[in-house]
């Protein structure tokens, strides 16, 4: 064993044993971030805190839900809603941040297509962040089931058909997962599992991941610039503030992500305490019944831009479009084969192509909810095909992109 | 400045998706249905029937009986119009009111398909032409007429033969409006006006009334048989169980709510539940019934937001000036 001198402090005693002053340079007093950065670079820490805010009110929750197809739906809506004491608040938390945890997601991801923060020596971050962004799709739909009401049903009913896998007609496949000829009680208890241990795992795997491939090719800024963060430390180091084009993590930059989040609280118990509904929709509060189809069916807004992709296509060709949007985003990286690390106002054609994806999904998103009659059905196609066709565009603009 | 121009753009656009998913997306997806103010004339009953009408025209079928109906309607609810207009006395109404009690006695008897309701409250809870309406035709008034043939095979049909002079008529409501009209709780305005055919488990109410405390579970089974034995028979009567009214605040939007209870018909076509005549006052109470039962969180939400809101002003504040502090020597 290693010699150990007698500490003298507590924090001695640790960092004997285990590094922590090393451990605190490394991780936050000297992990150096760009100086030229806006709120937008704030956002994964609104994503770490929101998804703080889902764990500790999911495992309030954990102790009072009963996963069975007969107690499910009464022991969230009575038990958690009227006997437990707060129950309902952390239900309305842990629902409303499932919610905004996307739209925060969808800023943090546009954010990354905007200032091209995905392109060569970061490719990395963005594939683990398009990873959290799947696996935080499963959790939401896991989460979704449980509560057991109508739309839990429905939707699982739905989603899990899409595995037949149109004219292969895969339905053995849908029967295990499902677990049974339809979404039961083995259905329920699965999805409770991956919702509450094997999902979280991933995510949380994946969160360390995403926070690793920072570390080499550093946060994007601004202007795309190319910084020697080791010059700029030391810089920093020698008091040069001004001069230095860093800043470390802790506290200088956290101090900006703390007064980021303290707006977003507002924002985010403002819809807990006083419009919740969007969130819980009204649906989903009749109980889960087989024999009773909800005059319409939707998913929640996060994934209505990818089922108006499926929607308005023949059944094969839907499934295969559907298949294609839910990957596009992972080829990113490769598609774009333009050199320019640079935000999209000066990337020329990108530009455009920029706005028209975001308007492009928002169009989708709207679409997606509304019944599938008459003109929204003439305008879901439009934007379908519109999306299917942002990917070879992008490949053709960014080919021919002049370098900067 | 820049930064100030971004949250614009980034706010710009999800209150563009909100307003697409949520007001915009309900809107397009659920029909309007205009909301009469708890006014029982008979409108909206005349536009259905003539709707039919037109509907019976364009696709050629039985007009005849379409345009009988329209008539029929119109000539039921100026009726109606007309007994509003007679002086009431209450004291002969007392008097007439024992026919009633056949029926209307608290025995907690099915009769018919369902348990007479109770009139305890009668005259603060319904409105004054729904009940006269009431009296004078029970599948007229309550707008469930599609379902029968001959008024006379409506559980209550019996009272057209019972009571016939419209004076009789108009001094029983008024007798209810005098003598029956208390102070009402908001759970009485519930168990009178719905608990018949809607169970509340949440506040352990079934179609037979509050569940008791039972010592025995035999007792307890005994109890349960009974519900299911009454509830049996209201299956039958209103050709599937009417749903557990526990969360139904949650479910349904409140405009869907109001105008569902004012005509169940315009909401849900063809639908057995009959208009129940509840007056303005007498609604806002069954609704907060509902709601005490289905949302309880409200009064607490309303009481801690505003300190939680605040504790998050205060702790940007403060962030905000230590950024400040932090950022003051970097440019």
């Amino acid at each position: 064993m290693a010699h150990f001198e007698k500490a003298k402090s507590v924090n001695e005693w640790l960092d004997q044993r285990l590094a922590v002053n090393t451990l605190k340079r490394v991780l936050s007093t000297e992990y150096w971030i760009p100086k030229d950065i806006n709120f937008l670079w704030a956002m994964g820490m609104v994503l770490a805190a929101t998804f703080g805010l889902l764990l500790i009110s999911g495992i309030f929750l954990l102790m009072y839900y009963k996963p069975d197809a007969t107690l499910a739906f009464d022991s969230v809506n009575y038990t958690i809603m009227s006997e437990v004491g707060y129950g309902w608040l952390w239900r309305h938390i842990h629902g409303v941040a499932a919610s905004v945890v996307f739209l925060i997601i969808y800023i943090h991801m546009l954010t990354g297509i905007y200032y091209g923060s995905y392109k060569k020596g970061r490719e990395l971050i963005w594939l683990s962040g398009m990873g959290l962004f799947v696996a935080f799709s499963a959790e939401a739909f896991s989460g979704y089931m449980l509560p057991w009401g109508q739309m839990s049903y429905w939707a699982g009913m739905v989603i899990t058909n899409l595995f037949s896998g149109g004219s292969l007609e895969a339905y053995g496949l849908v029967e295990w997962i499902r677990g049974d000829y339809v979404p039961g009680d083995a259905f329920l208890t699965r999805f409770f599992m991956l919702h509450v241990l094997l999902i979280p795992l991933v995510i949380i795997g994946l969160i360390v991941l995403h926070f690793g491939t920072l570390r080499i090719p550093h946060v994007n800024n601004q202007e795309g610039a190319e910084i020697d963060f080791e010059e700029a430390a030391e810089l920093y180091k020698a008091g040069k503030k001004k001069e230095s084009k860093v800043i470390p993590f802790n506290p200088v930059f956290l101090s900006k992500d703390v007064f980021v989040m303290g707006v977003y609280f507002i924002f985010f118990f403002y819809l807990v305490f006083y419009h919740f509904n969007f969130a819980m929709d009204p649906v989903n509060f009749d109980p889960a019944d087989g024999l009773k189809t909800p005059a319409h069916i939707y998913p929640e807004w996060y994934f209505l831009w990818s089922y108006e992709i499926l929607r308005p296509f023949p059944k094969d060709p839907g499934l295969i479009a559907f298949g294609i949007a839910q990957a596009a985003f992972f080829f990113l990286p490769f598609i774009d084969r333009s050199p320019n690390v640079a935000p999209a106002h000066k990337r020329g054609l990108f530009f455009v192509w920029f706005w028209i994806l975001v308007v492009d999904m928002i169009v989708l998103t709207i679409l997606g909810k509304l019944p599938p009659e008459g003109i929204f059905n003439t305008l879901g196609t439009i934007a379908a095909v519109v999306f299917l066709l942002l990917g070879p565009a992008l490949f053709v603009i960014t080919k021919f992109e002049k370098k900067l | 400045m820049r930064e100030l121009k971004i949250l614009a753009v980034v706010v710009f656009f999800t209150l563009v998706t909100y307003w697409g998913v949520e007001p915009f997306a309900h809107s397009q997806m659920h029909k309007h249905v205009e909301g009469q103010e708890f006014i029982y004339n008979g409108t909206a009953d005349i536009k259905g029937a003539e709707a039919a009408l037109e509907k019976a025209k364009a696709e050629g079928t039985d007009t005849a009986a379409a345009q009988a109906k329209v008539e029929a309607k119109k000539a039921f609810w100026a009726d109606v119009e007309k007994i509003a207009q007679l002086q009431g006395n209450a004291a002969n109404g007392e008097a007439a009111f024992a026919t009633c009690l056949g029926c209307h006695n608290g025995a907690g008897v099915n009769m018919g398909g369902v348990i007479p309701p109770n009139l305890d409250h009668a005259g603060s809870l319904y409105d004054k032409n729904y009940l006269i309406a009431l009296i004078k035709d029970p599948a007229m008034a309550s707008n469930v007429d599609h379902k029968y043939e001959d008024t006379m095979t409506h559980p209550m049909g019996s009272i057209k033969g019972m009571i016939t002079d419209d004076q009789q008529i108009a001094d029983i409501v008024a007798y209810m409006q005098e003598k029956m009209a208390g102070e009402v709780t908001t759970k009485e305005a519930f168990d009178e006006a719905c608990a018949r055919c809607h169970a509340m488990r949440y506040a352990k109410t079934t179609q037979l009334g509050d569940t008791p405390e039972f010592k025995h579970e035999k007792d307890a089974l005994a109890h349960e048989i009974k519900v299911l034995e009454e509830q049996e028979l209201v299956k039958t009567y209103m050709g599937k169980l009417p749903p557990d009214l526990s969360i139904m605040i949650r479910a349904r939007s409140e405009h869907f709510m109001e105008t569902f209870v004012e005509n169940p018909q315009t909401q849900l076509a063809g639908t057995s539940m009959p208009r129940v005549g509840l007056n303005k006052e007498g609604y806002e109470k069954v609704k907060t019934y509902l709601e005490e039962v289905g949302d309880p969180s409200k009064p607490a939400r309303e009481a801690i937001g505003p300190w939680v809101i605040l504790f998050f002003v205060v702790f940007t504040v403060l962030a905000y000036l230590w950024k400040k502090s932090q950022w003051r020597d970097l440019h």
